[in-house]
């Protein structure tokens, strides 16, 4: 009876020593549509509320945005939003896609020379620092692209690929073939 | 280290750092290939990139065409040999790996020689993130073969390396330029290693570079003079025979004679004379050179410093004739102005520098224009360009090393950062543009690898041709994979001279990408095979796998196809499938479909205007079948609507236009209708969907969700109900796409595996696309893109029950009224039933004649869906034909290989037309 993430049954240990692949599964997640306001991120970034405390505002697009939370979240979540922020404003809608994506944290040395095998933006930290999001492609895959942190150890970028449930195999895939072809630095 | 290599079926060695073509030249073998047409024995003519005669077939250990000797590092256990004209590609899959990356960076500087490499140091020294690109294996360039500040080189390029943001890619070919200083580069990455290289290691791979910034460093190259002989093996360009000399260690040559047209080829002759060649005159076209040592004779500082060292130079003359076939054995010499002073000198080596080009390729990709520049006797960029790009060095008309050097940091942005060499050159006597010598003909070569001569281009312009594109075209000068490198310039200044015009004026013909030739292998890099493009599975599809399933692509979907038992083949397994869902239940993954959540105070307005149908009348609760078309009255897609609440609905699409329904929804909504408020979220791959589907579907659903009244009164024909199901949030639709009785059980992608191992515990036959098409065809519901082609109206489908007669408006309307939409012989969908019982091919054309007509053949329309029926017993089709509906009962024939068949057209629901068995 057990909820199955798109991913259980896909084995993401074999990525090599320079970079490590994990889905962080059952993500609540909430796509906001409504008129952009000051209490949203800006184009292109995201941030995690200090309001809402565990929810993480994605920018997606002019009037849209993602709110990712912790697993289960979907209903607490959706309410504080309709209660709270967008209660005064008519045209909105929150609609629960939590199982639409799931996400897949990648970090390591070699995780930017890995997201460059297959995406065309500019991630480097100068440009995509964290709290640096955008939608793009990953492997010809529609995919929601985070750069959550940097390593409190490392120093080294944290990514959150949030991908369509039906690509998730093909994306993880991808990154198994391609993560064995990471050279050791340049 | 000695390399073992084999070329045309002899064994020889090599050293390492060799390339193929110094490996050869090395071993005393200057016969390398022959002319494509012609047949005349063909040398080594360059060092680089731009050579035309040196081609050879890769055959081990890995076969590769049509590669030029002097680019081929040599590797041991080479296998190769010379051709003449096109290689042979591999008759083996390549085992090697290819891929692509993208890069950016703030400055790109494509070439790493004297002028890239403080191009990239000055722009490094700005905390700029740099990208160097060079295709040879080491940075150095032009100072490689002249054996200059290689010290400087060694140190820039160890602090390049060494700088975080800079990154230095050798072997690396910058191919293509294009818009938004997007470069495309190719990086050799293993090919140098031969049988060593590492397996499964990527051999080639593509850079996708995007800079703010461009410097093109890409030199100058050397170019011939069309004279009698002059594809000679042994005749060779003056700064190859230096390279070779001095970068490799090659003597190409012990005796050798020079013709030059500027002084870059006393600089040659001096190296080849300390490397132990002998050199026996410089025969310089220009008369205007003193070979007096006399210091204050201006302008001559090269000769004399020749004339020091015994070698003589001899203004004002020219080669009169080469002798020897498989190698220069003399060379004939003649005054300009005098005929009847001549020399006849032994040598095995003939030098020739008519001049150099700079390397405008990727300047003119760029969108640069290059320009005749008359000081330079060559093409060079002039002005600027749409783009973000510079030039610097030998391709800006820069020839001297401390030229090239401030013109490389100026380029760089970092003027004053960093610091440069002091280089000691003597003062340039200018060059002068020379592109025959008296009497060159029919042997006298513009383009080696194609074979061209100046009797070809005379040939030409005595058609009638006045262009060099045309010249090219007709003659085929500069369309050889070496895409003219050493004959461009030079068929354009011998076209000038045969038509009286000048140079400039005549101008080149067109640089395209790619600059040098680039494997497809490189190309398709890691997309191909199942990466080719993305894969799209639904969340049963370890299910279907298990169950062992063959799929069907639709779209990116692999969606099952049927499930064939041991034994089975697709008709029997098809047919088992139609009857258990006929007969009994089955389900089917159909989670592929496009699902839109639509949202908002004018939700049901918006559908309204989608929709041919009304559907801000339907009750929250219930469900409607409805038709979107396109402005032009098409069809575009169809679908059910879903009312969740008053200002809530779920839109199904078909599966392969669920993205771009929500494109159409957004496009209207944003750019028409803004005012309405509606907001539209994709949450296809939210739900998962199981359709079950039989008279016994009721009970196996009353099994799985107590709490549900399935009765009919209970739950009616499109209606749907929240629920449990199994034990998991499900909302249920009585939707069918079969006629049967049947549910569409909803729950999360995450619940799928449950609800379907659910009902496959209860034995529900899982079947496929082709039972689904074979069962929805039997009740005449079409497919939008499989029985529609973007040119039939919901009344050509027998859907216009489904087109409102009370809306005021909606999208489409406006076009049925118009004179074509109104013709009474649209083609209509109607059933067809062949009397042999054929299966007819889907596409067959259909006649109103058992015998072919002469031509031309007016069909009255085609097969559009065409399948076995179980519940029927028989073959059937749906088929587009004109006015079809007014032709019930009678005969057509349809083309089914070489013959006709008849069909009798029926009525396009053969199957319950009372839909009896919709409610069970």
């Amino acid at each position: 009876m057990a909820e199955r993430s798109p991913l259980a049954d896909v084995d993401l240990s074999d990525t090599g020593d320079r970079v490590t692949l994990a889905e962080v599964p059952f993500l609540t997640q909430l796509d906001v549509r409504t008129s952009p306001s000051s209490s949203f991120p800006e184009p292109g970034t995201f941030r995690t509320d200090e309001l809402d405390g565990e929810a993480t505002f994605i920018w997606l697009g002019p009037d849209e945005w993602l709110v990712v939370g912790p697993p289960g979240a979907q209903k607490r979540l959706t309410e504080r939003l309709e209660s709270g922020r967008l209660e005064s404003v008519s045209d909105t809608s929150v609609v629960d896609v939590s199982a639409q994506r799931t996400t897949l944290e990648l970090r390591g040395p070699g995780a930017l020379e890995l997201l460059a095998l297959g995406c065309s933006l500019d991630l480097h930290p100068r440009v995509f620092g964290p709290g640096r999001c955008a939608q793009t492609t990953l492997a010809h895959t529609p995919v929601i692209l985070l750069q959550r942190k940097h390593c409190v150890t490392t120093g080294e970028p944290v990514f959150w690929v949030l991908v369509r449930a039906s690509f998730a195999s093909h994306l993880a895939s991808w990154l198994l073939d391609a993560s064995g072809d990471l050279t050791a630095g340049h | 280290m000695t390399l073992r290599f084999t070329f045309d079926g002899r064994d020889y060695q090599g050293r390492n750092g060799d390339t193929l073509a110094s490996a050869l030249l090395r071993n005393g073998v200057h016969v390398v290939s022959s002319g494509i047409r012609t047949g005349r024995p063909r040398g080594i003519l360059t060092a680089g990139v731009e050579e035309p005669n040196a081609i050879v077939q890769i055959e081990e250990p890995f076969p590769e065409p049509m590669l030029t000797a002097t680019t081929v590092e040599l590797f041991d256990g080479l296998v190769a040999r010379g051709l003449r004209g096109q290689g042979r590609l591999a008759d083996r899959p390549d085992p090697a790996r290819y891929d692509a990356i993208h890069a950016h960076c703030d400055v790109l500087v494509v070439g790493a020689g004297p002028a890239g490499l403080a191009a990239a140091a000055s722009a490094a020294a700005t905390d700029a993130r740099v990208i160097l690109v060079d295709d040879q294996p080491q940075p150095g360039g032009s100072l490689l073969g002249a054996g200059e500040l290689l010290d400087w080189v060694a140190e820039t390029v160890a602090g390049l390396r060494a700088a975080p943001e800079v990154r230095v890619l050798t072997r690396t070919t910058a191919f293509g330029y294009y818009d938004d200083n997007h470069v495309i580069a190719v990086e050799r990455r293993t090919q140098h290693l031969g049988a060593a290289a590492p397996a499964g290691a990527i051999r080639e791979r593509i850079w996708r570079i995007r800079a703010k910034r461009v410097v093109l460093a890409t030199g100058a190259h050397e170019r011939s003079i069309a004279f009698a002989d002059n594809d000679r093996p042994g005749v060779m360009l003056a700064g190859a025979a230096r390279t070779y000399a001095v970068r490799y260690g090659v003597l190409p040559g012990r005796r050798a004679v020079v013709l030059t047209t500027n002084d870059s080829a006393y600089a040659a002759a001096l190296d080849l004379h300390t490397a132990g060649v002998e050199i026996a005159a410089i025969a310089d076209l220009r008369s205007s050179i003193s070979a007096s040592t006399s210091p204050d004779a201006a302008g001559s500082e090269w000769a004399r410093r020749c004339t020091e060292r015994g070698i003589e130079v001899l203004p004002g003359w020219a080669v009169s004739a080469v002798t020897g076939e498989h190698r220069v054995s003399a060379v004939a010499l003649r005054a300009l102005t005098d005929s009847s002073s001549t020399r006849e000198i032994e040598a095995d080596l003939l030098l020739v520098s008519g001049g150099w080009n700079p390397v405008g390729a990727l300047f003119s990709q760029a969108g640069g224009r290059l320009t005749y520049d008359p000081a330079l006797a060559a093409f060079r960029p002039d002005g600027g360009c749409r783009q973000a790009v510079s030039v610097a060095g030998a391709l800006a008309g820069t020839y001297t090393t401390s030229g090239c050097l401030s013109a490389g940091v100026e380029a760089g942005g970092g003027a004053g950062l960093i610091t440069l060499p002091v280089v000691e050159e003597p003062e340039a006597a200018p060059p002068i543009a020379v592109w025959t010598l008296p009497g060159a003909g029919a042997d006298a070569f513009v383009d080696l690898q194609r074979d061209v001569s100046v009797a070809d281009l005379d040939r030409a312009t005595g058609t009638g041709m006045r262009s060099a594109e045309h010249v090219k075209r007709y003659t085929t000068a500069g369309t050889a994979h070496d895409q003219g490198k050493t004959a461009g310039t030079l068929t354009s200044g011998v076209v000038a001279e045969l038509l009286g015009v000048e140079i400039g004026a005549l101008g080149t013909t067109t640089f395209r990408p790619p600059y040098t030739p680039v494997s497809f292998a490189a190309l398709a890099g890691r997309d191909r095979g199942m990466r080719f493009d993305p894969v799209r599975v639904t969340a049963l599809h370890g299910r279907h796998v298990a169950r062992g399933a063959l799929f069907e692509d639709v779209g990116q979907w692999k969606r099952p196809w049927y499930y064939p038992l041991d034994g089975e083949d697709q008709h029997a397994a098809v047919l088992r499938e139609c009857r258990a869902a006929r007969e009994n239940v089955a389900m089917m993954d159909a989670s592929t479909l496009g699902k839109i959540d639509v949202r908002g105070a004018d939700a049901g307005v918006f559908l309204d205007r989608l929709y041919t149908n009304m559907i801000s009348t339907l009750k929250p609760g219930a469900i409607r079948y409805g038709v979107m078309c396109r402005p032009d009255g098409m069809v575009l897609d169809d679908g059910t609507v879903i009312r969740l609440a008053e200002d809530r609905f779920l839109v199904t699409t078909t599966t392969g236009n669920a993205a771009l329904i929500l494109d159409w929804m957004e496009e209207w909504l944003q750019t028409e209708w803004p005012s309405l408020r509606v907001r539209c979220t994709s949450v296809t791959e939210q739900w998962a969907t199981v359709a079950l589907v039989g008279p016994g579907s009721r009970d196996v659903l009353a099994g799985l969700a107590p709490a549900l009244d399935v009765t009919r009164a209970g739950f009616p024909f499109m209606t749907w109900r929240d629920t449990t199901v199994a034990g998991l949030p499900a909302r249920v639709c009585r939707i069918s796409f079969s006629g049967e009785l049947a549910y569409e059980i909803n729950v999360s992608w995450w619940d799928a595996v449950t609800l379907w191992d659910e009902l496959s515990a209860r034995g529900v036959t899982p079947y496929g696309t082709e039972t689904m098409h074979v069962l929805r065809a039997e009740k005449g519901y079409p497919i939008i893109g499989q029985d529609t082609d973007g040119t039939v109206t919901p009344h050509d489908l027998g859907l216009g029950w489904a087109v409102s007669k009370k809306k005021a408006d909606f999208l489409g309307l406006r076009s049925f009224a118009r004179t074509d939409n109104m013709r009474t012989d649209r083609k209509q969908l109607v059933g067809l039933l062949p009397v042999g019982g054929e299966l007819l091919p889907e596409g067959s054309h259909l006649l109103d004649a058992p015998e072919l007509p002469e031509p031309p053949i007016r069909a009255l329309g085609h097969v559009t869906s065409s399948y076995h029926s179980a519940a029927l017993g028989r073959t059937f089709a749906l088929a587009l034909i004109r006015n079809g509906r007014a032709l019930h009962g009678q005969t057509l024939w349809a083309t089914l290989d070489d013959r006709l068949v008849p069909v009798t057209v029926a009525g396009s629901v053969l199957y319950d037309p009372e839909g009896a068995r919709r409610d069970g």
